[in-house]
């Protein structure tokens, strides 16, 4: 894999952004409302609820680990996203650039832009509303790292959707992160779903994010052991993902779809 | 007919078929160093099919294509990195300025002296004054210089062209050319170029290969092709191939 090309895309992603509002301002925009928004609702909620209970990291905290997830996701759909929309394909895959180099620098610039928002975040639900990270401790470390992987296996897989149906797929892929959030349990116990529903949930590595997440701030002991179940499918995901948008893409040089991909002839 | 070692492009029975289509019928032949040679045919006779498969974003069915000897089905990024491109509907990005698509396109093809380079080729193409313009705003004659400034950025061996000079003003489109038939003459490289003007042809091309239904059906100098075949000039004998190609076939 040689960094240059990689480094390509990520620059490519640096000067589109800089050069646009519309491409900074969501960068941290809608994640510093939601914290706005779900700070406030915490702070009623602990108004109105027994006293003692603390929902700021665990209703607050949930929302922006979910937000962080949601924009390592779209830091690579939205990398990816550019070339679907300057109908650039020729350009990129007609050069000497490997499908992981290219993925490689998706993936890159996903780093860049979802740590801007996670910076956001924190400076506004701590400034604004105490929360504070470091409630949950050193499996914060982990927490993030299984929500970063996650995020980049639905990014890449949103991205193998989209060259395979055509430029308007991308409805499939915003609504992702909300499909999948009623199963993960990011606002409440798995112990709440359907039987059903947590035979999904146990698939899904956020999951044990968001019950350990729990467990920290009601006091109780959380076991790593449950974790690294977590991070072993986030990186199961990944490969998965890597292998869908690596046999999509052979089969668009196979039927021509890279070549005249604007066209939607592929259904 | 180069011999090997002259030979940047290499290509032996190229088919690629859909279905019942059959697109590119096994088409074979050479570009050689300081050549160029024009792919002509009515449209949808293969060339910008086999033009992607030259450039890896199409897969053959069968055949081979080797650059500079490098096989492009087993060493992708190596043939890659001796080619490059300008085709009239791959712009290069409109929301990029001509410094930053540049930049980036180098950096892929891991050029080094990246910005001297790029200096280089704004003086070159006449560029200077449009460094830091977004591409999406410049003329199309600007935008195709744009395309041929990335196309050389790597110093090609192999550069292919599809239809360069379509939508360019007579004066634009001839500054082209001369800019294109510099580079076959001065440097190593050679040349595949796609134009549906004969004109256009017979200044710049050393060869021609007139492809119809996938194949080619005749090969030679373009400036003595159409006596041999008793035409009166390269679009008469073009017009022949759109619509008589089995007669040319049988002879």
């Amino acid at each position: 894999m040689a960094l240059n090309r990689a480094a390509a895309i990520v620059l490519r992603q640096f000067y589109l952004i800089r050069g646009s509002p519309s491409r900074i301002f969501p960068l941290f925009v809608w994640v510093a409302i939601d914290m706005v928004l779900w700070g406030f609702m915490s702070r009623y909620l602990n108004s109105v609820t027994a006293p003692g209970l603390d929902f700021v990291p665990a209703l607050l905290g949930a929302v922006l680990l979910w937000d962080f997830l949601t924009r390592v996701m779209q830091g690579v759909t939205m990398a990816f996203f550019e070339d679907v929309w300057s109908r650039n394909f020729l350009n990129v895959f007609a050069t000497p650039l490997s499908i992981n180099e290219y993925v490689g620098g998706l993936v890159l610039s996903s780093i860049a832009t979802s740590s801007i928002g996670l910076l956001v975040m924190l400076l506004v639900a701590g400034a604004a509303f105490g929360l504070s990270l470091f409630t949950y401790g050193l499996m914060l470390v982990p927490f993030l790292l299984v929500l970063f992987l996650f995020g980049i296996a639905l990014g890449i897989f949103g991205a193998a959707v989209v060259l395979r149906l055509g430029p308007s797929a991308e409805w499939f892929v915003w609504p992702i992160p909300a499909v999948v959030s009623p199963f993960a349990g990011v606002f409440y116990p798995l112990s709440t779903l359907p039987e059903w529903m947590r035979a999904i949930s146990h698939l899904l590595p956020p999951s044990y994010v968001f019950e350990g997440m729990r467990t920290i701030v009601a006091g109780g002991a959380f076991s790593g052991t449950s974790l690294l179940w977590g991070v072993g499918l986030a990186v199961l995901d990944i490969l998965l993902a890597g292998w869908f948008f690596t046999r999509v893409y052979r089969h668009a040089v196979r039927t021509g779809l890279i070549a005249r991909y604007s066209a939607e002839s592929v259904s | 007919m180069p011999s090997t070692h002259e030979r940047v492009l290499s290509v032996q029975a190229l088919r690629k078929q859909y279905g019942a289509t059959v697109a590119v019928d096994g088409i074979s032949f050479d570009v050689g160093r300081n050549e160029i040679v024009g792919l002509l045919g009515p449209n949808g006779a293969g060339k910008t099919t086999t033009i992607n498969m030259i450039l890896g974003v199409l897969e053959p069915t069968a055949g081979s294509i080797l650059i500079e000897g490098v096989d492009l089905a087993k060493r992708r990024s190596q043939a890659l990195e001796r080619t490059n491109f300008a085709a009239v509907y791959s712009p290069l990005p409109g929301n990029l300025t001509v410094q930053q698509n540049l930049r980036v396109s180098g950096l892929i093809y891991g050029v080094k002296g990246l910005s001297a380079r790029i200096e280089e080729l704004l003086v070159q193409f006449d560029l200077v004054r449009f460094r830091d313009t977004k591409c999406g705003v410049l003329s199309s004659g600007e935008q195709t210089r744009v395309a041929l400034a990335k196309a050389m950025l790597n110093r090609p061996q192999l550069l292919l062209l599809d239809e360069p000079t379509a939508s360019l003003d007579p004066a634009t489109a001839k500054d082209i050319r001369a800019r294109i038939r510099e580079f076959a003459t001065r440097g190593t490289g050679g040349v595949l170029w796609t134009s549906h003007n004969m004109y256009e042809v017979e200044e710049v091309c050393d060869r021609v290969l007139f492809v119809s239904r996938g194949k080619v059906l005749l090969e030679g100098d373009p400036r003595a092709l159409p006596r041999e075949h008793g035409k009166a000039s390269l679009e008469e004998l073009f017009i022949t191939v759109a619509r008589e190609p089995l007669a040319l076939e049988r002879a």
